[in-house]
C-alpha cells in the first residue's frame, strides 16, 4: 500500500507516529496551518509558527523519509480579531516562496462570524494575488452546513478563482454534494467521533464516485488517528474495492491536486 | 458496490452494538432526568430520520443537527461546536 497524508498537523504529533505513517506506506505529508489549541498571543507567534512549518518540521519528516508540504495561513478560529489577522496575513508572503509551501490554507470558517468571513476574504484574496493553491477548512458539527455554503459562495464570488484549484476538507454526507457540483475538490477527514468514520467515507465514495475527493487524518493535538487513511484503505479492501481505486483515491488524487503547485513534487513511480 | 449480503455480514453485528449502546444512552438521559436540552431535542428529531425509508439517512441526520440559517451571526463568542444547533435566540 501507498500514500499521501494530505492533511496532518504533524508538529503536534511525536516521532514514534512518523514512523508508522513511514511504515504503512505514506509517501509524503501535507500541514496546513492550523489553530494550536489555544490563542497565540500576537503575530510573533504565527511567525514563529510558519518558521517551524517551512523549516524545522521538513526536517523532522525528512528524518522518516517523508516529503514534507505545508499551506499558510491565520486559522479561522483566530480570525475573530480582524487586526491580529492583518498583521498575519502581512507577513505570510514573506514565507510563500519557502520550497515546501503549496498553497494558503486551512483557512474558511469556524463559527461562521462576519470577521471570520471578512479574514477569509483576504485570505482568498491573497491566494489569487499570488496564484496559491487554497486549502479549506469548514467549520465543525451543527456549523458545518451553513459555513461551506458561505465559503463556496465567497470563494465562486472572486472570479480569479478556480474551483479545481481549491480543496474544501472535512465534508460529509450533507455537504460533499454542493461542493463536488460546484466543481470544487473534497476533502474528508477520518475522526473517530466528530467528522466521517471510515465507513461513511466509502460509502460516500461508493454514492459520488473517485474523482476530485481524497481522503486525510486531519491529525493533531487532540483525538485522532494518524494511521486513518491506511485504516480506511484496509476497509475498502474488506469491502472488496479492487486496489486500482483504493489507490487513486489515497495516493493519485492527493498528487493529482497538489501537482497544481510547481514546488509539489511526485514520489517515484505515480 | 459490495452485494447486500456482504453489507450484513460485514456491518450488522457492529449497527447492533451501536443502536443498544443509542437504546442505552437514551436510558441513562432518563434516569438523570436531564432531557430536557436543545442538544437531547434535536438528538430526538434525528431519530425520525432512520425511519423515513429515504436513501439519504445520513444526510438527513446531520441537517437535523444542523443550523439551519445562512446570514453570517454577529461575532463568534465561543470556539467550540456542541454538535447542535441551539437556535436562532441562543446565537
Amino acid at each position: 500500500m501507498r500514500y499521501i497524508e494530505p492533511h496532518g498537523h504533524m508538529v503536534s504529533r511525536t516521532t514514534d507516529d512518523y514512523q508508522a505513517m513511514a511504515m504503512a506506506g505514506c509517501q509524503a505529508v501535507s500541514e496546513p496551518a492550523f489553530w494550536a489549541g489555544f490563542d497565540r498571543s500576537s503575530v510573533q507567534g504565527f511567525y514563529d509558527y510558519f518558521c517551524q512549518l517551512t523549516q524545522h518540521e521538513p526536517r523532522r519528516a525528512a528524518m522518516f523519509g517523508l516529503p514534507h508540504y505545508t499551506w499558510l495561513c491565520i486559522n479561522p478560529k483566530e480570525s475573530e480579531d480582524i487586526k491580529l489577522a492583518d498583521e498575519v496575513l502581512s507577513i505570510i508572503p514573506e514565507f510563500m516562496d519557502s520550497p515546501n509551501v503549496l498553497g494558503i490554507g486551512e483557512i474558511g470558517l469556524n463559527k461562521n462570524s462576519r470577521n471570520e468571513l471578512t479574514v477569509l476574504e483576504k485570505h482568498i484574496d491573497l491566494a489569487a494575488c499570488n496564484d496559491q493553491l487554497i486549502l479549506v477548512h469548514t467549520p465543525h458539527l451543527e456549523d458545518k452546513r451553513k459555513g461551506t455554503r458561505l465559503i463556496l459562495d465567497a470563494l465562486k464570488s472572486d472570479n480569479r478563482i478556480k474551483p479545481e484549484r481549491c480543496i474544501i476538507d472535512h465534508v460529509e454526507e450533507h455537504t460533499v454534494g454542493m461542493v463536488l457540483d460546484d466543481g470544487f475538490w473534497a476533502g474528508m477527514t477520518l475522526y473517530p467521533e466528530t467528522k466521517c468514520t471510515a465507513n461513511r467515507a466509502i460509502d460516500i465514495l461508493e454514492l459520488y464516485g473517485n474523482e476530485r475527493i481524497w481522503m486525510n487524518s486531519a491529525c493533531d493535538w487532540g483525538i485522532s488517528v494518524p494511521l486513518a487513511v491506511p485504516r480506511a484503505a484496509q476497509e475498502m479492501k474488506r469491502r472488496g474495492i479492487n486496489p486500482g481505486q483504493i489507490d487513486k483515491v489515497i495516493y493519485q488524487n492527493p498528487i493529482e491536486f497538489m501537482s497544481q503547485s510547481p514546488r509539489f513534487i511526485a514520489p517515484e513511480g505515480k | 458496490m459490495a452485494k447486500q449480503k456482504n453489507i450484513l455480514d460485514l456491518y450488522f453485528l457492529d449497527a447492533r452494538a451501536r443502536l443498544i449502546d443509542i437504546a442505552a444512552f437514551m436510558d441513562r438521559v432518563d434516569r438523570a432526568g436531564g432531557g430536557d436540552d436543545f442538544r437531547y431535542d434535536a438528538f430526538c428529531a434525528a431519530l425520525k430520520a432512520l425511519d423515513s425509508g429515504k436513501p439519504d439517512r445520513a444526510g438527513e441526520v446531520l441537517l437535523a443537527f444542523s443550523d439551519p440559517t445562512d446570514e453570517p451571526i454577529p461575532a463568534a463568542t465561543t470556539k467550540a461546536a456542541c454538535g447542535a444547533w441551539s437556535g436562532a435566540d441562543n446565537v
